[in-house]
């Protein structure tokens, strides 16, 4: 079991009025920057990491959005490269690089390379298409968005494992001179894992590089239904998926004291409107994006979406959202922030309270790498580190036990893709349906 | 006037192994129609008064939702070219070609790249230059519904409560969805315009140009039918008031009087003699 400390590196500057009033997120003017908060935040979020390191998590992750308040990391290849010197022990996971919004996948060859380096071999890579707005921020062709994707991501494959000087003319990239002289310290490659949100040519996607997948977040039927359709076309290649195989994210806050761990979980995690405020609907899926198959299932995922990708959103229901009253508003995000907190979404309260639930995730889903997103909004640094020091001292461990009474490997502790199946055998479940449908069942009677 | 309502087939007309679904009605000349990148709006009224005259002939643009996309196409200009092989293998060159917004667009890069092919040209509300002035509206950072919204300034227009008044059917949302793709894909970057469209229109000799804009469009600023008006030689440049991206719908009346008169007047003089030729013949 491999235990990730991720957050999304929030601007705290901002009151959530100032988000409500915009709408979302993202598009809010950069005038509110103040470079002294910035600086700030960066700061301690570097800080975090190593924090995070020292109580006992297994790595630290890092995601990349360009042009939001919601999330600062927008060369998180930066941040890599800093934690790479500043920690010691940690993988450094990138969750991950757009490729299609760098459109220059020679030098994000480098620059993994050069993390990698100086980390002595700690990085873990993530392929990401990259969300709806950072097309408009980089200018990048969302109809071409999956090209480029997979055609960038074999190029920089390439790049480190090709001996150069060669040369490449594709579709979308040309380099007439590949000759890197940073190359990964991990041969063949760094490892890596596929961040996805409930989305089936993702996964199929990663099933055919034999990358494990993150998944994002989503009830926990539909996830188990994502890790299903990655298990049936895994064995389709022969291969058993396992554990190792499936990564997860849930948003947690911990605090000793139970009052103040449920005020400031509903403060954070609904700041603003949450990460379902990331932007808005007509940033959040771009014309050519996704297929329309896509859309269409992606409209059938009820509430708790990730970055502004709900059902409400696609059905453009939100567009009077400014016309709400800012308690309204508050309302909503609070109802939104209780139903996933049932779905085990989201995730806060006392260490022990925290242990049980994540138990449960642990049980259901049986994933191999967790993934604990910090909250938003304006928590403090005393709040936000005492919940990684107690998640790291109090709940890690039980938690390891508990992963190996489940018997859930990570993609360090067993290759992905080194379990084959017999001829005509047919493939083990992955996930527990049943304890899945218990505790659904619990969770409709309570 | 004619009563009986035009009949309008639709047909697939075989071009380079693509099944182009084209749309056809009305009798007299052809009239070559480019819709714009939300698609072909179905037959309008104005479709049906110039049909007494002339014989529309829609291609459905490819990767609109009809027409099979074309993989190979990288550009507008790509588009056009493909355009131009349809119209010399149907042999209705040349040709008056009627071209809306993005089709415009199309239209004026068939024209800069074979003249020959046209007699007339009507360019309504045209992308694909950069205006001077102001920019053009950034259609594809807005939801389907603002975009489709942006384009009727004139809500009153009664085509306009017919086609947009009411929610947008499954298939109607796809059919514009699949628009907005194809037309990102050809023109996200520079947004909806080509560097130099406008010196390659430079001496084009040949088709007669007239330019339709409504001075309340919110999509294409007036800088843009400018440009066009400026660059070709000849050309025309009519202002509909109170009309915003749709001045067939918006001003009906306006427009089909100003199309109707210009295809109706013969062409100017040849390229051999008149003022358009830079070459005097002695």
């Amino acid at each position: 079991m491999q235990f990730n400390y991720i957050t999304e590196r929030g601007y705290r500057g901002l009151t959530d009025e100032q988000v409500y009033e915009n709408g979302a997120y993202f598009g809010l003017p950069n005038s509110e920057f103040d470079a002294q908060q910035g600086s700030a935040d960066y700061n301690a979020y570097l800080d975090e990491a190593v924090l995070a390191e020292q109580v006992g998590f297994d790595g630290v992750a890092l995601n990349e959005h360009h042009s939001n308040p919601f999330a600062l990391g927008a060369v998180l290849n930066i941040e890599a490269a800093v934690l790479a010197r500043l920690t010691e022990r940690v993988r450094i996971v990138l969750i991950g690089n757009p490729i299609p919004a760098h459109r220059n996948p020679l030098r994000l060859a480098e620059e993994l390379a050069m993390i990698d380096l100086i980390s002595k071999g700690r990085l873990v890579t993530g392929w990401v298409r990259g969300s709806g707005p950072e097309h408009f921020c980089n200018n990048s062709n969302p109809a071409f968005n999956r090209e480029m994707f997979e055609e960038g991501h074999d190029f920089i494959v390439d790049a480190w494992t090709k001996p150069g000087p060669w040369r490449y003319e594709g579709k979308h990239f040309n380099y007439r001179h590949v000759n890197p002289w940073a190359l990964p310290y991990q041969k063949p490659v760094p490892p890596a894992i596929i961040p996805g949100f409930l989305s089936r040519e993702t996964a199929e996607w990663a099933v055919d590089k034999g990358y494990p997948y993150l998944g994002l977040g989503g009830p926990l039927a539909p996830n188990a239904d994502l890790m299903d359709f990655y298990a049936d076309r895994y064995a389709k290649r022969g291969l058993q998926a396992g554990p190792e195989n499936f990564g997860h994210v849930v948003f947690c806050y911990v605090d000793d004291d139970k009052e103040r761990a449920e005020r400031i979980g509903l403060e954070a995690f609904t700041f603003g409107g949450g990460n379902s405020a990331f932007a808005k609907a007509e940033y959040t899926l771009p014309a050519g994006y996704n297929s329309p198959a896509a859309i269409k299932r992606l409209a059938t995922v009820p509430q708790g979406g990730w970055l502004g990708v709900t059902k409400e959103r696609l059905d453009e229901k939100t567009e009077g959202t400014r016309e709400r009253s800012l308690e309204k508003q508050r309302h909503a995000a609070a109802a939104k922030y209780h139903q996933m907190r049932e779905n085990l979404q989201m995730v806060v309260g006392t260490p022990e309270e925290v242990t049980a639930m994540l138990k449960t995730v642990l049980t259901c889903l049986r994933p191999g790498m967790l993934f604990f997103m910090a909250p938003f909004g304006n928590v403090s640094d005393e709040d936000r580190r005492r919940s990684i020091r107690l998640l790291g001292e109090q709940v890690l461990p039980e938690l390891r036990a508990e992963a190996d009474r489940l018997e859930l490997t990570d993609m360090f502790q067993r290759q992905p893709g080194s379990v084959e199946l017999e001829p005509g055998q047919n493939r083990r479940p992955v996930v527990d349906r049943d304890a899945i449908a218990e505790y659904t069942a619990k969770a409709l009677a309570a | 006037m004619v009563n009986q309502p035009v009949e309008v087939t639709e047909k697939v007309v075989g071009v380079g192994g693509v099944g182009v679904v084209t749309i056809e009605g009305g009798s007299g000349r052809p009239l070559l129609m480019l819709h714009d990148e939300l698609g072909f709006p179905g037959w309008m009224q104005w479709n049906e008064v110039l049909a007494a005259e002339r014989r529309f002939i829609v291609p459905l643009q490819p990767g609109f939702g009809r027409t099979p996309r074309v993989d190979w196409f990288r550009s507008v200009r790509d588009v056009a070219a493909f355009y131009a092989r349809m119209v010399r293998e149907l042999g209705v060159g040349p040709i008056d070609v009627m071209g809306f917004s993005l089709g415009g667009w199309i239209a004026a890069e068939m024209a800069a790249a074979a003249p020959e092919l046209f007699e007339r040209v009507v360019l309504v509300a045209p992308l694909g230059v950069r205006p001077a002035k102001g920019e053009i509206l950034d259609f594809l950072a807005m939801t389907m519904r603002r975009h489709v919204m942006a384009t009727v300034s004139n809500q009153a227009a009664e085509e306009a409560t017919a086609l947009y008044g009411g929610g947008v059917s499954p298939e109607q949302y796809e059919l514009f969805e699949a628009a907005r793709a194809e037309s990102s894909r050809l023109a996200w970057e520079p947004f909806m315009h080509d560097h130099t469209l406008p010196h390659r229109l430079g001496g084009v000799q040949g088709p007669d140009t007239l330019i339709l804009w409504g001075d309340k469009d919110q999509v294409v600023p007036r800088g843009c039918a400018e440009i066009y008006a400026e660059a070709i030689p000849g050309a025309r440049l009519e202002i509909i008031p109170g009309a915003g991206h749709r001045p067939e719908i918006e001003d009906r009346e306006r427009f089909v009087g100003l199309v109707g008169a210009f295809l109706k007047a013969p062409p100017a003089a040849d390229a051999l003699s008149g003022p358009k030729s830079f070459v005097r013949v002695n």
